[in-house]
């Protein structure tokens, strides 16, 4: 559980405006404002759940911890050092610190390649020497996912989806990394196999003291896993607080919104979520010209005219304690009957 | 089936490959390591049940072993191919006695006029085709996977210079800068002269011109390789370009480098032999199919001497697009229909 305080990573003010040239000349246009200015910590051993619609920057969010992409503005402090304009010469030790799960088992494994090459590949890229030789490192590393070690010679092609993904879980397991970022891991995966790879992902927590971030597009995904959520939309974090905090009282109706497209599996309480079910209408604005103010205002039922002049900054609101941070000038409140729908647009 | 320990629902191995019937783990023993089947060894699999492809390739390795063991051939069922058979010429109309000349000596029978045997000229001809195009191709497939990789890895302005230099590459007029080129060139150039010149010469105009049709695809190739999230990884784990570009990239460019490359070369063969028609490539006496062709021309009413190196061009030519076809659809399934 996190340990508040000792934070493993620290992000402040981090950007990603991806430009849009035209022409021969390549003159910027414009830029897609992916990522817009978000702050948050990542406790030692802790969980973050990152949640958005598709499009919102998670992905981004998630390339720019772990530098694959380099920050536009902001910082990024691993472990106390910022990280956030290193070259890639500066980053390369560092990167045995943090490592990335991707979505698409099919994209993150090179198909000419056998298992044992794709798991061993850090220690050969890290020049990191195996006590007993790689090959007897990829063995363990597959046992300790669940794959029978004896595959270390079979192609990704030849195995399932699950088991793809337990590949590339056990290639970032490899250099033992401080920060996982998973991107979406079992977004790919059937329903009745995602469970499964989610608790190899407590259990290795669990043993190597592992701290993750974990990206999803919907809220029930990470309530398992989190310790904590952090809620994005359209390149901000609008709302983040502990998990049980987040899910029984969500302050931005954003997150309202969210949690009522989640099943409910208490029929207790399927009945008053029903009537309490906000549907969100109407398409998300596009990142390259968002709306002013507060991004969710063409989408919301509580906008106001303030919410189109002044952005909401992420503060804690009402008697929230100081952990549960919200980016809304009229935050829901407990027991509050919500709209039953968003209005369709309005004009931006 | 060997299952490994916390074994899970999701594991054990996949359906077997539909397309080659195999189980994969078929034979593995316990506490063995099991072999696992490469892309290239399925799709060898598939490209030997496909008929038409193992023909065309069959075909292929034929012509190869002939142009390689050209002289032993000759030797054992031709004549030189430079020597006259002038007593096989009847002196009036200048075909051959007989209509073609046809015997156990000449199989294919003997050119009109100075009755070389035609059968020797083609077995030498094929020589002369294969090497140009074989070198011509090698060389666009050296510049253009080069300068393909370089501009869909690094994007941005190198691309659009190399994507640029491309589109020039296949506007030029090629014939007419040969045509004007031949007639430029000396006997004597760069070290060489005589055939070895011709033919350096038409290894590099065919090789250097065709560069593009292969850029073109390693380029996009490149482009779509750089998305996939295996690069993200090893980007992630600190792997530097070279390391991308020759481990993880490279091995999955060769297949259609080797596809685009067999298609390239019945493209240059015949470059070749329309360069050699044209009185601009390979010079008599010495034999190559376009030369022999455009002889034949003179001799139009002489069916046979038309008939064999013609044959010989067209068979060829088909013979490795059908070979190459059936390597696109073993090597890339999914792209089949
Ligand atoms: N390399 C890029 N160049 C330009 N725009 C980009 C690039 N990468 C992402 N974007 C844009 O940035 C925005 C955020 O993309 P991102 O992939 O981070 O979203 P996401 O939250 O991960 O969505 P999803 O759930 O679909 O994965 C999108 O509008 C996307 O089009
Ligand atoms: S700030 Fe205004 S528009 Fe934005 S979420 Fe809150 S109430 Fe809605
Ligand atoms: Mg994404």
């Amino acid at each position: 559980m996190s340990e508040q305080g000792d934070a493993l990573l620290k992000v402040r003010g981090l950007e990603k405006h991806f430009p849009i040239t035209k022409g021969v000349l390549r003159r910027q246009v414009g830029a897609v404002r992916a990522v817009d200015g978000i702050d948050f910590e990542v406790y030692r051993g802790e969980t973050l759940g990152l949640v958005g619609e598709s499009g919102c920057g998670k992905s981004t969010t998630g390339k720019l911890l772990t530098r694959l992409i380099e920050p536009t503005g902001g910082s990024i402090e691993l472990d106390g050092r910022d990280i956030a304009h290193l070259r890639q010469g500066q980053l390369r030790p560092l990167r045995r610190d943090m490592q990335m799960i991707f979505q698409d088992p099919f994209s993150s494994l090179n198909p000419r390649h056998t298992v044992g090459t794709i798991v061993g590949a850090p220690f050969r890229i890290q020049n990191v020497k195996t006590e007993h030789g790689v090959k007897r490192a990829v063995q363990d590393l597959l046992k300790l996912v669940g794959l029978n070690p004896e595959h270390y010679n079979r192609y990704p092609h030849e195995f399932s989806g699950g088991q793809r993904q337990r590949i590339g879980i056990a290639r970032t397991l490899a250099l033992r990394p401080k920060l996982i970022v998973a991107d979406e891991p079992v977004s790919a995966l059937d329903v009745s196999i995602q469970a499964q790879v989610v608790n190899l992902l407590e259990d290795l927590q669990n043993e190597f003291g592992l701290t993750y971030v974990f990206i999803a597009h919907d809220l029930s995904v990470v309530r398992h896993i989190s310790d904590r959520v952090a809620v994005m939309y359209l390149g901000k974090v609008v709302e983040i607080a502990d998990r049980e905090t987040l899910y029984a009282n969500p302050r931005h109706p954003y997150t309202v919104a969210l949690l009522s497209a989640v099943p409910v599996p208490d029929p207790a309480r399927r009945d008053r979520a029903q009537r309490n079910r906000v549907l969100l209408t109407g398409d998300v604005p596009s990142p390259i010209n968002p709306p002013s103010g507060c991004r969710f205002r063409t989408r919301c039922w509580k906008a106001q005219e303030i919410c189109a002049t002044e952005e909401p900054p992420l503060v804690p609101r009402l008697d929230d304690p100081a952990s549960h941070q919200t980016a809304c000038h009229f935050p829901v409140v407990e027991g509050e009957e919500v709209a039953g729908r968003t209005p369709a647009t309005t004009s931006a | 089936m060997v299952v490994g320990p916390g074994t899970v629902s999701d594991q054990g191995p996949i359906a077997p490959d539909p397309a080659t019937g195999a189980d994969p783990a078929k034979g593995a023993a316990p506490g063995k390591a099991i072999e696992g089947r490469s892309l290239s060894r399925i799709a060898w699999t598939r490209l030997k049940r496909d008929r038409v492809a193992m023909g065309g390739g069959l075909v292929v390795g034929f012509l190869i072993l002939v142009a390689v063991f050209a002289p032993w051939i000759v030797d054992l069922l031709g004549a030189p191919p430079n020597q006259f058979h002038q007593d096989l010429i009847d002196v009036n109309t200048l075909a051959p006695k007989g209509g073609t000349g046809i015997s156990g000596d000449h199989l294919f029978g003997v050119e009109p006029q100075n009755g070389r045997d035609i059968f020797s000229r083609v077995v030498y001809g094929a020589r002369i085709s294969l090497l140009i195009a074989f070198l011509a191709t090698l060389l666009s497939v050296l510049i253009g996977s080069t300068l393909g990789v370089i501009a869909g890895y690094f994007g941005g302005w190198v691309d659009s210079l190399i994507s640029r230099a491309m589109d020039v590459f296949l506007a030029f007029p090629l014939l007419v800068f040969s045509i004007a080129l031949a007639g430029v060139i000396p006997d004597t150039a760069f070290g060489l002269s005589g055939d070895a010149l011709r033919i350096a010469l038409l290894i590099f105009i065919i090789g250097f011109f065709s560069w593009p049709y292969i850029g073109r695809i390693v380029r996009g190739q490149t482009l779509s390789l750089r998305e996939r999230e295996f690069v993200d990884a090893a980007r992630s784990l600190g792997a530097r370009g070279p390391y991308i570009i020759f481990k993880e990239m490279l091995p999955n460019l060769v297949a259609p480098i080797l596809v685009y490359a067999t298609l390239l070369i019945p493209t240059n063969i015949l470059f070749e032999a329309a360069l050699s028609f044209l009185g601009v490539g390979i010079r008599p006496p010495t034999a190559s199919w376009g030369g022999m062709l455009s002889e034949a021309a003179r001799f139009y009413t002489i069916w046979h001497f038309m008939f064999f190196p013609g044959m010989a061009i067209f068979i060829t030519v088909l013979a490795f697009n059908l070979f190459g076809d059936g390597l696109r659809d073993a090597l890339d399934p999914k792209g089949r229909r």
